[in-house]
């Protein structure tokens, strides 16, 4: 003990730091902002170190090489010692990170953090957390598997569609004409140095000023932040209710931030790594590409879009979206602060989360995807082949030959892109379901030159018979009308 | 005689002056070393004739997939470097050759000669199989590759990965139809 004070002694001799540090750990904070809700900016801090760390294990073992990189992961997952639990620390650690990134953003924006004097603060937050989504983006793709080509696919099919100069900068993202090895490298470089180098400084320049301006007080309903008076009042405050950010506030953060690491290694140990997935062989086209969760919301607003508006939106939206976050406090700097007061603020926040939520689980199951095994792997319904003849039978062959089923559930099971087509009948007449077999319509392609007048017959006395027992099928008002006399 | 401050001053503005040419004189090797994928050359370059197999292994009337190796690639690109394609022998020496990409996000399509459609797995877009967009997200249909038949074999211009913004053989793909 008493080496270890010599030695910190004979340091700050030398360095003279140890009053600042004293002082900076003793600064004090407003005693309501001490609170459990002012963790989650130290707790994605805390993550971060843990990326740092696990990153430069990784990086002694990954090769990034677009021939050599899937081979790498394996290694790492199954021969180099913890490897695995490495990989895993990493991958969860990113997850744990986006989600309190997230939260923090909330939480700062909620207790209106973001007004004056803060800021540039949360500016700077911003910039922050489009480093926090490139890394996570960025390390999607250093996970070189299957997911990752084709995830560089969308990426690049999005950078085409920008008027005049998409193709040059597909070759620039991709660093050549095609995904390959110099994209992966491309995207190593991002991953280890540049965003890294980024997130570094602007981590420091956010915790500076979060020092320097204070930690935001408490809000309280109908306490008004004005430009001509917050700073002396915060101030006072500090001074008349101050308590010592170490240990007063920190030992909330210190908690806290042991719990995260707590949840990303009982992650990482009991659920394990993230892929790979398969092999990044482009001739391999049995594959399924999703995103990681951090951007499955992207990927279900890209299915259901009208095409029409396609390009604008994935083009301008995210800036302006962008741009809105960073402009924000210079919009609404001053006034209230508690989210009491501030119900659009509540509703917008309500509303994107929400979003966020229900474009996620949507993107899980992309009903939008036809099932493309549904026509072998799952035979109609017993029920519908009951007591039915000859045509209606071969009706059924078709309807599963012609994988009408990829798109159609009969039965809770098959492609949700079209209705389920247990009561079809009830809904189209025969006439009508002729014409939608041959003509298609309503995001259905026409079937007209796939089948034969025959197949088509039967296929359309099949639906017919597709109607609840207790539901007859829907009839032609003009024909069934009793002839004139 | 001018003062000491004036000398120093001007040394600072030479200093300056020195610094702004020199950085500007790094940068133009090291912007251009970034940009060197877009130049109008090494794209032009990018797109040859590459034989993707005898024509014997494209029945007629048949749809099937063929793969070939980049033209322009690394020694260090492994696998990355096949790329698959689909072959549509319509009759005789008329062909259609579409890229796997689908037209809306580059997803790989499959063809399903079942139900003679290409489907997406991503988003659930849908081609007829002339490569006409038949359902979807997909603004277009399938991107098509210059071909050529020579000495018994099918040769493609490829090398690069279509998107909307550099459409392989521009002017040949099919417009969208609803009823082909």
């Amino acid at each position: 003990m008493r080496l270890i004070r010599s030695t910190l002694g004979w340091l700050d001799e030398r360095l003279g730091l140890g009053a600042a540090i004293r002082e900076t750990a003793a600064h004090p904070v407003p005693r309501r902002s001490a609170s459990w809700w002012y963790v989650f900016g130290s707790g994605a801090f805390t993550l971060f170190l843990i990326q740092i760390a696990t990153g430069i294990c990784l990086a002694l073992v990954y090769v990034p090489s677009a021939g050599e990189a899937f081979k790498s992961l394996q290694v790492l997952n199954f021969e180099q010692p913890l490897g695995w639990f490495l990989r895993a620390l990493h991958g969860w650690g990113s997850n744990f990170m986006v989600a309190l990134v997230l939260l923090h953003m909330i939480q700062v924006f909620l207790f209106g953090a973001f007004k004056f004097p803060r800021e540039l603060t949360w500016m700077v937050g911003v910039v922050l957390l489009v480093a926090t989504l490139g890394m996570a983006f960025t390390g999607q793709v250093l996970r070189f598997d299957q997911d990752a080509y084709w995830g560089l696919g969308i990426l690049s099919s999005i950078a085409g569609r920008v008027p005049v100069v998409g193709g040059q900068i597909v070759q620039i993202v991709l660093g050549g004409p095609i995904i390959a090895g110099e994209t992966l490298t491309r995207f190593f470089a991002l991953h280890v140095f540049v965003i890294p180098g980024l997130l570094i400084g602007m981590v420091g320049l956010h915790l500076l000023m979060v020092l320097k301006l204070g930690i935001n007080d408490y809000p309280m309903p109908g306490r008004l932040v004005n430009r001509d008076t917050y700073v002396a009042e915060y101030e006072e405050m500090v001074r008349k209710d101050g308590v010592p950010f170490v240990p007063v506030a920190f030992q909330k953060d210190l908690v806290f931030a042991g719990l995260m690491i707590g949840a990303v290694f009982f992650c990482a140990a009991v659920f394990g790594p993230f892929g790979p997935g398969g092999a990044p062989d482009p001739t391999i086209i049995q594959t399924v590409p999703r995103p990681d969760y951090f951007f499955l919301w992207i990927f279900s607003i890209a299915a259901l879009m009208p095409p029409g508006i396609e390009t604008f939106a994935l083009l301008v939206g995210p800036p302006l979206g962008l741009l809105f976050l960073f402009l924000l406090p210079l919009w609404a700097g001053v006034g209230e602060k508690s989210w009491r007061r501030r119900p659009v603020s509540v509703l917008a926040v309500a509303f994107a989360v929400l979003g966020w939520g229900v474009l996620t689980h949507l993107g899980c199951t992309s009903p939008w995807s036809p099932v493309m095994d549904a026509w072998s792997a799952m035979p109609v319904p017993a029920r519908d082949l009951e007591g039915k003849g000859a045509v209606v039978r071969q009706g059924a062959l078709v309807f599963q030959g012609k994988q009408c089923r990829s798109c159609h559930a009969l039965g809770d099971a098959g492609g949700r892109r079209g209705p389920a087509l247990d009561d079809v009948a009830t809904r189209l007449t025969k006439d009508q379901l002729f014409r939608q077999v041959l003509q298609g319509g309503g995001n259905m392609p026409a079937y007209g030159t796939n089948l034969s007048p025959a197949e088509t017959t039967a296929l359309v006395a099949f639906l017919e018979t597709l109607h609840p027992a207790n539901e007859p099928a829907a009839r032609d008002a003009s024909q069934a009308a009793p002839p004139v006399r | 005689m001018t003062s000491p401050v004036t000398r120093r001053g001007l040394l600072l503005k030479l200093g300056i002056a020195l610094n702004a040419v020199a950085g500007l004189a790094l940068a133009v090797p090291i912007v251009g070393y970034l940009m060197s994928p877009a130049r109008r050359k090494s794209m032009r370059d990018a797109l040859t004739w590459i034989e993707i197999g005898e024509l014997s292994a494209f029945p007629e009337g048949q749809t099937r997939m063929a793969t070939f190796r980049n033209p322009s690639t690394r020694p260090w690109d492994g696998q990355t470097a096949d790329i698959p394609c689909w072959v549509r022998r319509t009759k005789g020496n008329e062909f259609q050759v579409f890229a796997v990409n689908c037209a809306h996000l580059g997803c790989p399509v499959r063809w399903f000669p079942q139900s003679n459609l290409f489907l997406c797995p991503c988003h659930g877009g849908a081609y007829y199989a002339d490569g006409a967009r038949a359902a979807g997200p997909p603004p277009r249909g399938l991107f098509r590759y210059d071909f050529k038949v020579e000495n018994g074999r099918l040769w493609i211009k490829g090398g690069m990965m279509p998107t909307l913004g550099n459409v392989i053989a521009a002017g040949r793909a099919p417009k969208g139809s609803p009823c082909a």
